[in-house]
């Protein structure tokens, strides 16, 4: 589970920039590529008129989706590391993470560009009457901190341990962003369902595979790692 | 007027492509149209809209015609698929040939017509209706059909009639959307008996001189231009006459949510949402949504003294 393999990374302080420069795939940097192609591919949707008769709502779905898909990629990096002993994988948590919340401004925004031509009172009226729109704007509140303390530097002055409670928050976030999708759905209810259960799985992995005593700080301390690349 | 501006607007050669000629003519064929017409070459599309009951065109002068592209391409037809784009991918080969559309309950000429013979008695005419979508969206649909009240009228309901119930065709084998249960199948919809005979309310077979494409639901089916987009029912094999306020699909299924009348009205917000605009399809910005769809001078009497607040 969390030993050590051989070739695992060493411990990757700063002051050691000690590296077997080859056979390591930069994993940051190929996940942060692939979870921005979506939206290159939307992008170009957009320019080449592919999104339909209906623009707006493909560009608010689209988007949408692919802020929830990856913050499910994200919860899923720990009880996937835990369970396979990747321990590398860690490193594409943060860039992940960040892209998701990426992707959720980006939604957001269009909504109140295109959807709302930033009419503040149907934004505030929508913000505060539906409850969908009252999830999702939450779940966007909850990860806005995360993202501006996605730095290196954020980690080194929030302390490791306290870094990481903070971004407990993507937790309520997730569920949050799933009854975002479960309340806007009309009638078929079997997508939202089905990603309320791979967050609820993953958030109960966590319950049931309990970090070894150690790992903790360990993982705060691995946690730089992720911003090498 | 919104008719004449419609087929300026639309070059006839989008109107009917060569390719599509033939089947008019067997489409207007099918419908016992008059020989002098067809000798005539008179396009389908406005040639015969009857006098007394013109196309209401109050409201908004800015009505555009949605293209025809939209309106076959983005639709709401769960027999199908939920998403807006699934109907024109599986609807392809619907088959609605031969078509029987059983009559039943307090009505002098019941019985399981096949639909050249429902529809024989009458003559086709052109109706460009907007449609406003329960979803906060809206098209401008040139219709060709015939008034719902013609056909009632011909097959002739018993007092006892109060409501006439409607179900679309249930065949989970070209209907993949019916082989799981999103909705409870068939689809019904309903009409209080003044709703159905007023002169809006159409039994539409054909979509800008054409005839229904698999995703706006051939061969027949319902357009009620002052309510939600859902009531008007689609591929309709059954028309029932009854004493009773009929049970329909999406009250059946969220009867918060969805009322028996859903007549548009901009003050009565979709639990979930704000029915106040719309997005015309084809545009940016929303508009505002007008009561009873801009209809109201023609229906606003039937409804006279119901608090719409509680009959949504």
């Amino acid at each position: 589970m969390t030993q050590v393999v051989s070739d695992a990374p060493p411990d990757p302080r700063p002051s050691k920039p000690r590296r077997k420069p080859a056979a390591r795939l930069p994993l940051a940097r190929i996940a942060g590529v692939l979870a921005f192609l979506p939206l290159a591919n939307i992008a170009f949707d957009a320019a080449t008129g592919g999104l339909g008769v209906e623009p707006v709502e493909t560009l608010v779905r689209r988007t949408g989706w692919w802020a929830l898909t990856l913050l499910v990629v994200t919860l899923a990096v720990t009880p996937v590391r835990r369970l396979s002993g990747w321990n590398r994988l860690i490193q594409i948590r943060r860039p992940v993470g960040v892209i998701a919340f990426v992707y959720a401004v980006v939604h957001f925004s269009i909504y109140i560009s295109l959807e709302q031509w930033f009419a503040l009172s149907y934004i505030i009226e929508d913000i505060l009457e539906r409850p969908f729109i009252t999830a999702g704007f939450l779940a966007l509140c909850l990860l806005t901190p995360l993202a501006a303390t996605s730095t290196r530097s954020s980690i080194r002055k929030l302390g490791g341990k306290r870094w990481q409670r903070l971004h407990r928050l993507i937790y309520p976030a997730s569920l949050l962003a799933v009854l975002h999708y479960f309340w806007l759905v009309k009638a078929d209810t079997r997508p939202p369902l089905l990603y309320a259960a791979i967050v609820i799985t993953l958030l109960l992995l966590r319950v049931k595979l309990p970090s070894r005593a150690g790992d903790v700080s360990k993982r705060s301390k691995a946690e730089p790692a992720a911003s090498r690349s | 007027m919104l008719i004449k501006r419609a087929t300026d607007q639309i070059p006839s050669s989008e109107i009917t492509p060569e390719s599509v000629y033939m089947d008019r003519r067997q489409f207007i064929g099918r419908f016992g149209v008059g020989a002098a017409a067809m000798a005539a070459g008179a396009p389908f599309v406005g040639a015969t809209t009857r006098s007394g009951i013109l196309p209401p065109t109050r409201g908004r002068q800015d009505d555009e015609l949605t293209s025809y592209e939209a309106i076959t391409s983005y639709n709401n037809f769960y027999e199908f698929g939920v998403d807006k784009e699934d109907p024109a991918r599986y609807a392809q080969n619907f088959k609605t040939t031969p078509w029987t559309v059983r009559v039943d309950g307090h009505v002098e000429k019941p019985g399981t017509y096949d639909l050249p013979d429902l529809l024989a008695p009458f003559t086709p005419e052109e109706r460009v209706y907007r449609l406003r979508c329960v979803e906060a969206w809206s098209m401008v649909i040139p219709w060709q059909g015939v008034p719902l009240r013609d056909i009632i009228n011909h097959l002739q309901p018993t007092s006892a009639a109060r409501y006439v119930y409607f179900e679309t065709l249930v065949d989970p084998e070209q209907m993949m959307g019916q082989r799981s249960r999103i909705l409870e199948w068939p689809y019904r919809e309903g009409l209080r008996m003044d709703e159905a005979m007023n002169p809006l309310t159409l039994v539409a077979v054909g979509i800008y001189g054409r005839p229904l494409l698999g995703q706006n639901g051939p061969p027949i089916r319902l357009v009620v231009p002052w309510k939600y987009g859902f009531k008007s029912i689609k591929s309709i094999v059954r028309i029932s006459f009854v004493d009773r306020e009929p049970q329909t699909t999406w009250n059946m299924m969220a009867p918060n949510e969805y009322g028996f009348y859903a007549n548009v009205n901009p003050e009565v917000d979709h639990p979930r949402w704000s029915q106040a605009r719309e997005r015309r399809i084809g545009e940016l910005r929303r508009r505002p949504t007008l009561m009873f769809n801009g209809y109201g001078d023609q229906v606003a009497g039937m409804y006279s003294g119901m608090d719409l607040r509680r009959n949504y």
